[in-house]
């Protein structure tokens, strides 16, 4: 462990905190400097999200101080914890769509001239205060529903500025925005630091992690295992800490060319009102990574396969027979699988147990096909196979883990036994544990036979899986990769740096 | 490959599970107790067998308004229906015995209609539940007066009104057991039997997420269009056993849905879908009825029967709402 720097404006000590008789923090030490950028890393269920909430107010702990620019604070609730000068910022944003920017930064403490909602002076300070983060294209009288995830979380963070936060905590601030608004969040991060503001940065991205901390704190079953000076460790090193393991026994071995099969999906000039001339072949047998940037059409394409948002143009077919994918019913009626990129709103039914979440698709669809008796044997199986860890078959399933959750959702496809599986974003908030293992699973369902699509905006996990690359921008297909693609030959596909191959 | 270290497992403890059918047996028991110390005849088979199959018809009632509301939707309209039927079931029968079965056929087509429309008006036209079944209600209301200018015409047949009125007598330990009883009975046990179904499962799905279920091949609209034709099923069962119980008159089923809504909040279901056991939502409406037979033996008023549901319907949501957001 490093020295802390002088005079930290955060200070963690021993904090506790357990949940119905379940410890999930244990003796947590940790400090924020003023200007410091420091991160907190771990697997989910690491405890990480609850000792943020312990820091906001969210939860109080069961031991420990927390210290607050040199007083020990108990903070009755997160408005205390936001008097006091503490913002957080969550992967999920609390903004009203329908009001204005200045609307929202100063909502519940609106300035008021003679009784009365100062309306200009609202204004005023508004852009003022984003030109003061360096924000100037956005404008403090646009309606927030009309903005952009980027732009929503920088009135976020301006209505934490609003309140004079000197701490600001980011959950997975990232796990929103496309590639290059990333970039935008790293400078807009950068003048908060400038600013004195100490900043707690959660996020599963080492990547991330390297380029904004000072330090990084990893913690593991409720405990700090080290904090480190991120200049002084590697990203081997950090998941080691994280869960014991080498980062490259990371992805599983590709596909040998000869065992890819036939062309199972062959789109051709394939469109809809988001996408346009896509032509495409899937291969059994074959992991087909999709890249690009949020809102190219990599979605759109999944969704337009699985006949969520049909294709209106071009020719479709599957095993050389033309199809009409209609609607998600009869595109699995076809064999087709899809698991969704939102995991939350589309791929779990929250208050169902894990078992009736596994069985909902083949309920849905198949139920005449087999007796319920094999079907649910077959789930229950399917649900040990996938090692859900920690949790029984009849557990809601939203007290699970994001990774245990989507391991269910993934033996909800398997149960149907599809021959080409859609995966939108797989591993998306999901704990590297988690992570590799479904990694195996969509290497091992290839290796099956079965043609895998795979949408991911992880570049490395898009690289290491992928036997092919398919790069999509505005809507069509900018180019294709072989394995063994770099980063910058997806990214430059990406963002148009290189001309397009003539299609 | 290395395997990953186990961790300790995360929260798994035996808790009461929201939505379950403890809470609402709790206070049944503890207002069967109430009953039995200011009215202890009241718990002795006779009466207690007249007083289940009295409540049959909430129940019933409460039971289809659970399918409903479990897939996320409302159903405003069958106070309405249930007049609707009796008034109509009277005019047709005429005080003819030979046109009771044709009628009984007739009314649960009329229910099953009533609730294909709202249906298909929710979740085809994408109008609201509670608007299109309001609306149902109000149209059902202005042509029952229509098309009986004003004031109920003919008469039930005597064999029409034995499902509400007549029992199995003398029968052992229990005394008189009423049809009605009887018609609950296998009712209840169907639904429980429903609700296990692939059909019963999906339908909580619904509830809870429609747009996992649709895109997990589930045929939403097709799911809650036949939860609502279900409650259009229960209202005319309910008026067939009200009818024969207690007449005809416009007044018939004045106010049952709120009942019936209440007694499936205070039966731990879930407003807007998702979790609840329908097994909760008849027990809800058998514990409203205890309550109204306590005031009852109280001697408060049967004027504050409104006043006692609406406080059930604030005082249950906000309790699952608190509970459920302090987690």
């Amino acid at each position: 462990m490093s020295d802390p720097p002088p005079t930290p404006l955060l200070t963690l000590r021993g904090i506790g905190k357990s949940f119905l008789g379940v410890r999930v923090l244990d003796g947590v030490d940790l400090d924020v400097a003023p200007g410091e950028v420091h991160a907190v890393v771990g697997e989910n269920g690491a405890g990480k999200s609850t000792l943020m909430k312990i820091v906001s107010g969210g939860h109080a702990p069961d031991g420990g101080t927390v210290e607050f620019a040199g007083a020990t604070r108990t903070f009755r609730g997160p408005r205390d914890a936001q008097r006091a000068g503490i913002g957080i910022i969550h992967q999920e944003f609390n903004l009203l769509p329908e009001r204005t920017v200045a609307e929202n930064v100063y909502l519940g403490h609106e300035p008021v001239r003679r009784g009365l909602v100062d309306r200009r002076g609202m204004l005023d300070r508004t852009t003022r205060l984003l030109a003061s983060i360096g924000e100037t294209t956005l404008p403090a009288d646009a309606r927030v529903g009309q903005l952009g995830v980027a732009q929503q979380q920088v009135v976020e963070i301006a209505k934490a500025l609003a309140l004079d936060a000197r701490l600001l905590i980011m959950d997975e601030p990232t796990a929103a925005l496309a590639d290059h608004e990333v970039e935008l969040l790293y400078g807009l991060v950068r003048r908060l630091q400038e600013r004195g503001i100490g900043l707690l940065y959660v996020s599963h991205r080492l990547a991330e992690v390297f380029d904004l901390s000072g330090r990084i704190t990893v913690l593991k079953d409720g405990r700090r295992v080290t904090t480190v000076d991120t200049a002084s460790t590697t990203a081997d090193e950090l998941v080691r800490h994280m869960v014991g393991r080498e980062l490259s026994s990371y992805y599983p071995d590709r596909a040998a060319p000869e065992d890819r099969g036939p062309v199972r999906l062959n789109l051709r000039d394939a469109g809809n009102r988001k996408l346009r001339d896509v032509n495409l072949q899937l291969r059994a047998g074959e992991v087909l990574g999709i890249g690009g940037l949020q809102g190219s059409g990599r979605s759109a394409l999944a969704r337009a396969i699985f006949g969520v948002s049909p294709f209106t143009t071009g020719d479709v077919t599957l095993d050389d027979r033309p199809v009409r994918l209609r609607s998600p019913r009869t595109a699995m009626r076809a064999g087709i699988a899809y698991v969704t990129e939102d995991r939350k709103g589309e791929g779990i039914v929250p208050r169902q147990s894990v078992l009736d979440n596994a069985l909902l698709a083949s309920r849905a669809v198949f139920a005449a096909r087999s007796g319920r008796a094999a079907r649910t044997a077959r789930v229950r199986e399917l649900l040990a196979a996938v090692e859900i860890r920690g949790a029984g078959d009849d557990q809601e399933i939203r007290f699970l883990s994001g990774g245990n959750q989507q391991k269910v959702v993934l033996a909800r496809w398997l149960a149907l036994n599809p021959r080409i599986l859609l995966f939108d974003e797989p591993t998306r908030g999901i704990d590297v544990g988690a992570k590799s293992a479904i990694h195996d699973l969509v290497r091992r369902l290839a290796r099956d036979g079965a043609a895998v699509l795979m949408i991911s905006s992880d570049l490395p996990e898009l690289l290491g899986m992928s036997d092919r690359i398919v790069v999509m921008r505005d809507g069509h297909v900018a180019g294709e990769l072989p394995a063994g693609a770099t980063e910058e030959e997806v990214v430059a596909l990406a963002v148009g740096t290189v001309r397009e191959k003539a299609q | 490959m290395q395997t990953v270290q186990p961790r300790s497992l995360p929260l798994r403890l035996p808790r009461m599970r929201p939505g379950g059918v403890l809470p609402i047996l709790a206070i049944l028991a503890v207002l069967l107790v109430l009953v039995g110390i200011r009215q202890p005849d009241f718990l002795a088979p006779q009466s207690l067998m007249s007083f289940l199959g009295r409540s049959a018809p909430i129940i019933l009632l409460a039971a289809g308004q659970y399918f409903v509301i479990v897939s996320g939707e409302f159903d405003l309209s069958v106070g309405s229906l249930v007049t609707a039927q009796v008034v109509v079931a009277a005019r047709l029968i005429d005080s003819d015995p030979s046109r009771t079965w044709p009628v009984v056929l007739l009314l649960l087509a009329f229910g099953a209609l009533v609730g294909l429309v709202n249906g298909l008006i929710t979740t085809r036209l994408r109008v609201p539940s509670f608007i299109t079944t309001l609306g149902m209600f109000l149209i059902l209301v202005g042509a029952v007066y229509l098309w009986s200018d004003g004031a109920p015409k003919g008469g039930l047949s005597e064999e029409f009104r034995r499902f509400g009125r007549r029992a199995f007598e003398d029968v052992p330990l229990l005394g008189r057991v009423p049809y009605a009883l009887l018609v609950l009975v296998v009712l209840a046990v169907a639904a429980v039997l429903l609700m296990r179904s692939d059909f019963g499962r999906t339908l909580v799905a619904v509830g809870d997420n429609p747009r996992t279920a649709e895109l997990s091949g589930v045929r939403v609209w097709r799911t809650r269009t036949f939860a609502f034709i279900l409650s259009g099923l229960a209202a005319a069962v309910a008026a067939i056993l009200l009818g024969g119980y207690s007449g005809v008159s416009f007044q018939a089923g004045a106010g049952l849905e709120f009942g019936a809504i209440t007694a499936v909040v205070l039966g731990g279901v879930a407003l807007g879908g998702g979790r609840g056991a329908v097994v909760g939502a008849m027990l809800g409406a058998l514990t409203l009825e205890l309550l109204f037979a306590l005031m009852n033996f109280y001697g408060v008023s049967g004027a504050l029967r409104s006043t006692v549901q609406g406080g059930i319907i604030l005082l249950a949501v906000a309790v699952s709402a608190t509970r459920s957001s302090s987690r």
